[in-house]
């Protein structure tokens, strides 16, 4: 039988998102409608949907930079209207662009987002070492981060987002335009991660990125229509690939 | 060598390099593409697409080799290539304060389209991108898949007979994707000539034929189905609730080589063609345990990474 | 007429549409510059901190005190010095100059002879000194004259008081500031114009197409000259209204040289534009080029005759210079068309020079 929220089996049983009836307005316009979900600890959450579908609205919530017009969610156990700072010390956020900079060195890079969070200066000594290693970017910390490889930005910029060590991560389109052998070294990473016992939270528009998720949600309009784990949704729609599987549902449900 | 009968083919790259600063970034690339065909560059950012395309429309100067645009050197022609020529940026390269209407309209008078010509081909373009009812929106406000549209039909106000576009489905949806694809199908069956690039390997299958491209290398081009015939060993998938754990035992042993990741299981390339019921046997010896064990069609994806390597 | 370039216009003008926030920047921004530096410098000028060394002390030398207080100009902040403290007074910056009036001021006044009284001024803004100097001699004059004192005048009057005989210096201030404000407002305008659409990615789109190099370049000008010139008629009518400077030659001929300095400055901001490789570049470069040389070579300041040759010879090249002699000719002298020639003639082979080279540097590759 399959677990009910699914592949990770130590860390089932915890809740680290719990999302009900989250509701966001804009004006007269239901950016995100009654959407409830929660998600395990130590597991990969697959986020899609069209352009405009909530998604980003949905993750802006979360991570406690908007305030839900109505219903309730907790990330981490903190309320995302009372307590939004301190959920922002409980994630760690990777978008598309890689917000780092590029005039820095892979190291300089670090340091900045350690000091960032507030570390101490022998916590990011250490991190730093840790994450070098872990990395696989030890050779290259005295490199111009805008001399390295897509691939490698990539992790650096996954290190960066993950430096202080948060619970929850966040990562927006994380692998656009990376080489196919990068992107599976980082999804590797990703597992890991999630095996260590963090819960990692995926938007992307490749469909083929949906298939390392344990459970992806599929929103439309503002709704989540689909929840389930990649292998089900591909069974219940008779789908050779999470790509029809997608056009099937946000194409096909309003024709 | 002289390209052989290059006039028919409005597109045609010979030995084609171009260096960054000593850095090779087209290394002997040749490429031709036919009236009525799509050809896919496909590759992932850095692999070269973005240097060739815009070497071939007159934005860049090659290093070596011959870009021919409708048998004229694109070097030495590069008003010609220019006026004639249909390119889409990767980059949304419209007037973000401009109305959709507007932004149709300026492409349209700078490539000197008469001004009832030009409301012609606006209704045919507002039909099959369904970007009327949004004509007098600005362009910055439209959704990524319209943007894309939009920037589609502004290209083909002068009606272009060769269309090139660079990575023009980046960050859309697939559903979006999917819309702008089918309209590439319509240019083509309309006899225009098409050259895509895209880091989507699902869109190498609506090519008719493709380039894989990596560090500025041609690894191997044809028809899609034609490729996947090149991928010659049977192929397993090893399918798993946590595929990284099976991938990480069997990445330790000598199988090394033999293993890609997918989201949905490790794939095992029989190398050696030793027959699945060995392998499992192997599976086992490692006491590896996964939910299935299958025999799968390889995909493009399976290509492109065994020719990476 | 070839439809491509209207087009460009067309497009450039609703992009100034579209961004009402910078228009209004765009317009207004001068103005505050204009209205800022003017109040600046005219106040400067207004309360000129002075001390008074009355060696004479006579009911003649405190009328003569009495007749500097009254001038405004001289704001007294000492009578009672000693002479030997006048070098300590400047060291403490305490005043700006000393009067120093002899003990035989009342006697000499009497006797019909000339009647000295020594100035002391802190040189180390010469331009201040220059003006103080002038002043004085004002005030020495009336006096002389109030008091039949013949030919009294102790000081020699430049020449260059004539055309400003109530010796106001916003009159002499304001037009050149004006010069320096068009000049830099203009050229920021065009400097971000190419480069900005290279940032956004838009130029790789319309370099793509039959467009001319000239014709973007002309078509990134148009729409600012008519800007340029709206916001310079705005700027010249509030110097007019604000500062009272006066316009004694033709309006005709002063918005004729407007437009021709405007186009001056918009050329150079184009030429920034393409060979910059940020707007941030761009920006820096036209207030680095504009303001310093036009503050300092182009006479706004320091008149160019008493430059050392090198300098004379740079400020040839800095528009201000020439626009300068022209605003001050007009405005305040009434000079004709035919004295202006040759500064116009000047501005106007810069122009055609600047969009000749910018044509040439534009990028047509991406290289």
């Amino acid at each position: 039988m399959n677990r009910q929220s699914t592949g990770p089996d130590s860390f089932a049983a915890e809740t680290t998102v719990v999302v009900s009836h989250l509701t966001r307005k804009f004006g007269s316009f239901t950016a995100v409608d009654n959407v409830s979900f929660t998600v395990a600890r130590g597991e990969i959450f697959g986020f899609l949907g069209a352009n405009g579908a909530g998604k980003t609205t949905t993750i802006r919530m979360l991570c406690g930079l908007l305030k839900p017009s109505s219903g309730s969610a907790s990330v981490a156990g903190l309320d995302v209207y009372h307590q939004p700072e301190k959920i922002k010390t409980k994630i760690g956020y990777m978008s598309q662009q890689f917000s780092l900079y590029e005039d820095l060195t892979v190291r300089e890079n670090i340091q900045f987002y350690g000091g960032i969070y507030g570390l101490s200066r022998l916590q990011i000594r250490s991190k730093t070492d840790e994450l070098l290693h872990y990395l696989n970017l030890w050779d290259q910390v005295d490199v111009l981060t805008r001399d390295l490889p897509l691939g490698w930005k990539q992790r650096m910029a996954l290190s960066s987002a993950i430096l202080h060590d948060p619970p929850i991560i966040f990562l927006d389109e994380p692998t656009s335009g990376v080489d196919p052998a990068s992107r599976r070294e980082f999804w590797l990473l990703i597992y890991e991660l999630a095996a260590r016992g963090k819960t990692v939270f995926v938007t992307t528009h490749y469909m083929d990125e949906a298939e390392y998720c344990h459970r992806v949600s599929i929103m439309k309009d503002g709704r989540i229509v689909e929840l389930d784990k990649p292998e089900r949704l591909k069974n219940k729609y008779a789908a050779k690939n999470m790509q029809q599987v997608f056009i099937n549902i946000v194409k096909g449900k309003d024709k | 060598m002289k390209p052989i009968v290059t006039m028919t083919f409005p597109v045609s790259i010979q030995n084609l390099k171009k260096s960054y600063a000593a850095v090779p970034a087209v290394q002997n690339v040749s490429i031709q593409v036919q009236k009525g065909e799509i050809y896919g560059l496909i590759g992932p950012d850095g692999a070269g697409k973005t240097t060739i395309i815009r070497i071939l429309v007159s934005l860049l100067d090659a290093d070596g080799g011959e870009v021919l645009f409708m048998g004229r050197n694109v070097s030495q022609n590069v008003r010609y290539v220019r006026s004639n020529i249909g390119y889409m940026p990767q980059r949304f390269s419209l007037y973000r304060d401009l109305s959709v209407r507007q932004n149709l309209r300026f492409f349209g008078d700078l490539f000197h389209v008469p001004r009832h010509i030009q409301e012609q081909r606006l209704k045919a373009l507002y039909d099959f991108s369904k970007l009327g009812p949004f004509q007098n929106r600005l362009a910055g406000a439209l959704s990524g898949g319209m943007k894309q549209k939009l920037a589609l039909s502004c290209m083909l106000m002068h009606e272009p007979d060769v269309i090139v576009l660079d990575e023009p489905t980046f960050g859309v949806d697939p559903v979006s994707r999917a819309e702008f694809w089918d309209i590439l199908k319509m240019l083509a069956s309309n006899g225009k000539c098409l050259l895509v690039s895209t880091a989507y390997m699902d869109e190498a299958y609506l090519c008719h034929r493709i380039g894989l491209l990596d560090k500025g290398r041609l690894l191997a081009q044809n028809k899609p189905q034609v490729l996947i015939e090149r991928f010659d060993f049977p192929l397993y998938r090893i399918r798993s609730e946590q595929p990284h754990k099976i991938y990480t035992q069997l990445k330790a042993t000598y199988f090394e080589k033999h293993i890609q990741l997918f989201g949905d299981g490790v794939y095992f390339i029989d190398r050696d063609k030793s027959g699945s019921a060995a392998i499992r046997r192997r599976l086992a010896d490692l006491n590896i345990t996964y939910d299935k064990f299958e025999p799968v069609k390889p995909t493009l994806e399976n290509l492109f990474l065994e020719l990476m390597i | 007429m070839n439809p491509v370039l209207p087009t460009i216009i067309k497009k450039e003008f609703i992009h100034i549409w579209r961004d009402p926030q910078t228009l209004v920047i765009i317009l207004l921004m001068p103005l505050m510059m204009l209205i800022l530096y003017g109040y600046a410098i005219t106040l400067e000028m207004k309360q000129i901190r002075t001390a008074v060394v009355d060696l004479d002390k006579t009911p003649q030398s405190r009328e003569f005190i009495e007749k500097i207080i009254s001038t405004g100009f001289f704001h007294v902040t000492r009578v009672d010095v000693p002479y030997r403290q006048i070098e300590d007074i400047f060291f403490r910056s305490q005043a700006r100059c000393v009067i120093v009036i002899p003990d035989n001021f009342a006697e000499k006044l009497a006797g019909d002879s000339s009647t000295p009284v020594q100035l002391v001024v802190d040189a180390s803004d010469p331009n201040a000194a220059n003006f103080i100097n002038n002043y004085m001699a004002r005030i020495n004059v009336g006096f002389n004259l109030q008091h039949g004192a013949g030919n009294g005048g102790i000081f020699s009057v430049e020449a260059r008081l004539l055309y400003n005989p109530d010796l106001l210096s916003a009159y002499f201030f304001v037009p050149g500031l004006v010069a320096v404000i068009i000049l830099l407002s203009s050229a920021l305008l065009t400097s971000i114009a190419i480069v900005r659409e290279i940032e956004f990615g838009t130029m790789e789109q319309i370099l793509v197409s039959p467009v001319r190099p000239n014709q973007i370049i002309i078509g990134k000008i148009v729409p600012y000259l008519v800007l340029s010139f709206l916001d310079g008629v705005l700027i010249l009518f509030f110097a007019h209204l604000w500062f009272h400077v006066p316009v004694y030659g033709s309006l005709l001929l002063l918005g004729f040289s407007l437009f021709v300095y405007i186009l001056t400055g918009l050329c150079f901001g184009v030429l920034i534009s393409t060979v910059a490789r940020s707007q941030q570049v761009a920006m820096m470069a036209v207030m680095v080029i504009t303001i310093l040389p036009s503050f300092m070579l182009s006479g706004f300041i320091f008149p160019v005759r008493s430059m050392p040759h090198i300098l004379r010879e740079i400020s040839v090249i800095v528009p201000a210079t020439h626009f300068l002699r022209i605003i001050r000719g007009i405005m305040l002298k009434g000079t004709g068309i035919f004295q202006l020639l040759p500064e116009l003639g000047i501005l106007t082979a810069f122009s055609i020079l600047l969009i000749a080279i910018s044509i040439r540097k534009f990028h047509t590759k991406l290289e």
